[in-house]
């Protein structure tokens, strides 16, 4: 890292006091700044305008983190008007055979536990595993998923064919290029994932286009223009 | 010191079917036992059921599944375990002592690692169990010495200990995000993901290693005697001790490519056993087998249905099996001789 002479070290995600005393001491032994800015969902405004302030870009970190805010602003508005118990039950499938799942609070979950249910949201803690039966006894509305073999393979699969997301055919794969919208990692691309999600959720409420939302957020955030097979590619979930 | 057969048999055979009961009935989607009795008939006699599509599911395609690949991983562990225990002459012996069980972990974690398919997994698993064991036993025969159970042993701990730092290094080099998690909680051990078709590749190996070993238990007898009193005793030691590693590392790399790395099964069923029917093989194998399947049974069910949150079997069986070890150890001086 010393061979490299950065002048800053760009961390996001925990904040939790071990990773405050690595950061200090990798500060310490290079001599080289280290920003530990926080990774959950709250936070990405919050970590915008700080790394505006320590890179003396300030305009653009705050247009950044002013967008971040009136994406979660009007979503969570519109999604308002819904009560908690009433709104879609979802369950995250994670794995090749989706029976990883986030828990109550995990950070993998965070923009799902925004919108609507985590089944598995009455355990708090972080990714965990389960069994079918588990599953089965949820029966969750919704099953959203990154894994394309599972995406692929759920529907024609006996043990998954009476939950209700089966049935009903809601089981939705994520887009992930370049970076996963919900997890893998939980970054930023949460933003644009957030529409994404609302409007599978609530088609009557969030009747905006996708596409459109889509081109700007890949322009504004990683300064590219994606052309329309490119956001159909995107937006597939494929790779 | 003899023990009557049929008494520690019965109570073996007691204990595999109450946990097949409890197994069946007990879990975290409610079924009842009339349910589950109505499903077993009608599927037996070919006709529709009456109870929700949804609790046949579980019954035949969730539970049912992985009820069988419990007895049939308990039974397996326990009976390699055994003819281990015979063979190299050591109470505290495992399944895992010539590595199969590091094998078949680096095998597994190679497979997440390349992101293969759940059958490249469990293939790759099985492959690697039998290719250490084999490569600790011609390692291990090239070393001439007059105790070639104790250099076997040696040597498969020292190969155990490499691909232990082979599986090190290939957790250290996974995607943090997705493949670490998974090689985590497969080392663990679990059966939360068993399905039907899981069930053929753990059944053929199974059955034809315990059927070798079970053909062999005369052998075993002698074979548990100082290598010089065996030959002595006309038993060719080399080919048998061949075979019965064979047998007991087929079972055992299939059980692991199913289940994951379930520790403490094959050391602790074979002293239960032993306490129940005697040192004699041909009594000894057939009970530590009964009694491998309803011990696992238990603790599936237990890891399956104590949390929302499937509880890893291996954390289990090392909480369960440790104090009753203890116990065990405590009144060995007197079983084991």
């Amino acid at each position: 890292m010393l061979a490299l002479k950065p002048d800053l070290i760009l961390d996001v995600g925990s904040v939790n006091p071990t990773y405050i005393s690595l950061a200090d001491r990798v500060q310490q032994q290079t001599g080289i700044p280290y920003a530990l800015l926080d990774g959950r969902f709250e936070g990405i405004p919050g970590s915008y305008r700080t790394l505006g302030a320590l890179i003396g870009r300030r305009e653009q970190g705050e247009s950044l983190a002013r967008n971040a805010e009136d994406t979660m602003k009007t979503i969570t508005q519109r999604v308002g008007s819904i009560p908690p118990d009433r709104r879609p039950r979802v369950y995250y499938a994670r794995g090749p055979r989706g029976l990883e799942t986030g828990l109550g609070g995990s950070i993998n979950v965070e923009t799902i536990e925004l919108v609507a249910q985590n089944v598995a949201g009455g355990t708090r803690g972080g990714l965990a595993n389960v069994s079918i039966e588990q599953v089965l006894l949820w029966n969750p509305d919704v099953i959203i998923t990154i894994d394309q073999d599972f995406a692929a393979n759920v529907s024609s699969d006996p043990a998954w064919a009476p939950v209700a997301a089966v049935r009903a055919h809601r089981v939705h794969l994520s887009p992930k290029l370049p970076f996963g919208w919900v997890d893998f990692p939980p970054t930023v691309n949460r933003l644009i994932g957030l529409w994404w999600l609302a409007k599978i959720l609530y088609p009557d409420l969030f009747p905006d286009d996708l596409r459109a939302l889509t081109h700007e957020f890949y322009a504004r955030f990683y300064h590219v223009t994606l052309s329309d097979a490119q956001i159909e590619r995107v937006l597939a979930g494929r790779d | 010191m003899t023990r009557h057969f049929l008494p520690g048999f019965i109570i073996a055979l007691g204990l595999l079917a109450l946990g097949l009961l409890v197994a069946f009935t007990v879990g975290r989607y409610p079924v009842t036992l009339a349910e589950l009795v109505e499903v077993l008939v009608s599927r037996l006699a070919g006709r529709a059921t009456a109870v929700p599509p949804a609790v046949e599911n579980v019954v035949l395609l969730v539970r049912g599944p992985r009820v069988v690949a419990a007895a049939l991983v308990g039974a397996a562990l326990a009976v390699a375990g055994t003819a281990f225990q015979g063979l190299f002459r050591n109470p505290l012996v495992s399944p895992d002592i010539l590595g199969a069980s590091s094998g078949a972990a680096l095998g597994a974690v190679l497979g997440i690692y390349f992101s293969l398919g759940v059958i490249g997994i469990e293939g790759l698993a099985f492959v690697g169990g039998l290719v250490a064991v084999a490569a600790v036993y011609v390692i291990g025969s090239l070393l001439h010495s007059r105790d070639p159970i104790l250099v076997l042993v040696l040597t498969g701990v020292v190969v155990g200990a490499l691909l232990g730092a082979g599986v090190g290094l290939v957790k250290y080099l996974a995607d943090p995000y997705n493949q670490l998690p998974a090689m985590t909680f497969w080392l663990l051990g679990s059966l939360a993901a068993t399905t039907v078709s899981d069930l053929l590749p753990l059944t053929g190996p199974v059955a034809l290693g315990t059927i070798v070993l079970i053909a062999l238990r005369w052998r075993l007898n002698v074979m548990s005697l100082p290598e010089d009193e065996a030959r002595a005793l006309g038993l060719a030691t080399g080919p048998f001790r061949i075979a019965i590693v064979a047998a007991a590392t087929l079972v055992t790399s299939a059980s692991v490519a199913t289940s994951g790395i379930i520790g403490w099964v094959g050391l602790v069923v074979p002293h239960l056993a032993r306490a129940l029917v005697g040192p004699d093989f041909p009594r000894l194998i057939p009970t530590a087998a009964l009694l491998g399947g309803g011990y696992l049974l238990f603790i599936d069910t237990l890891a399956r249905t104590a949390a929302p949150v499937e509880i890893p079997l291996g954390i289990l069986t090392a909480v369960i099996g440790t104090p009753f070890f203890i116990w065990l150890l405590a009144g060995m001086q007197r079983t084991w001789s």
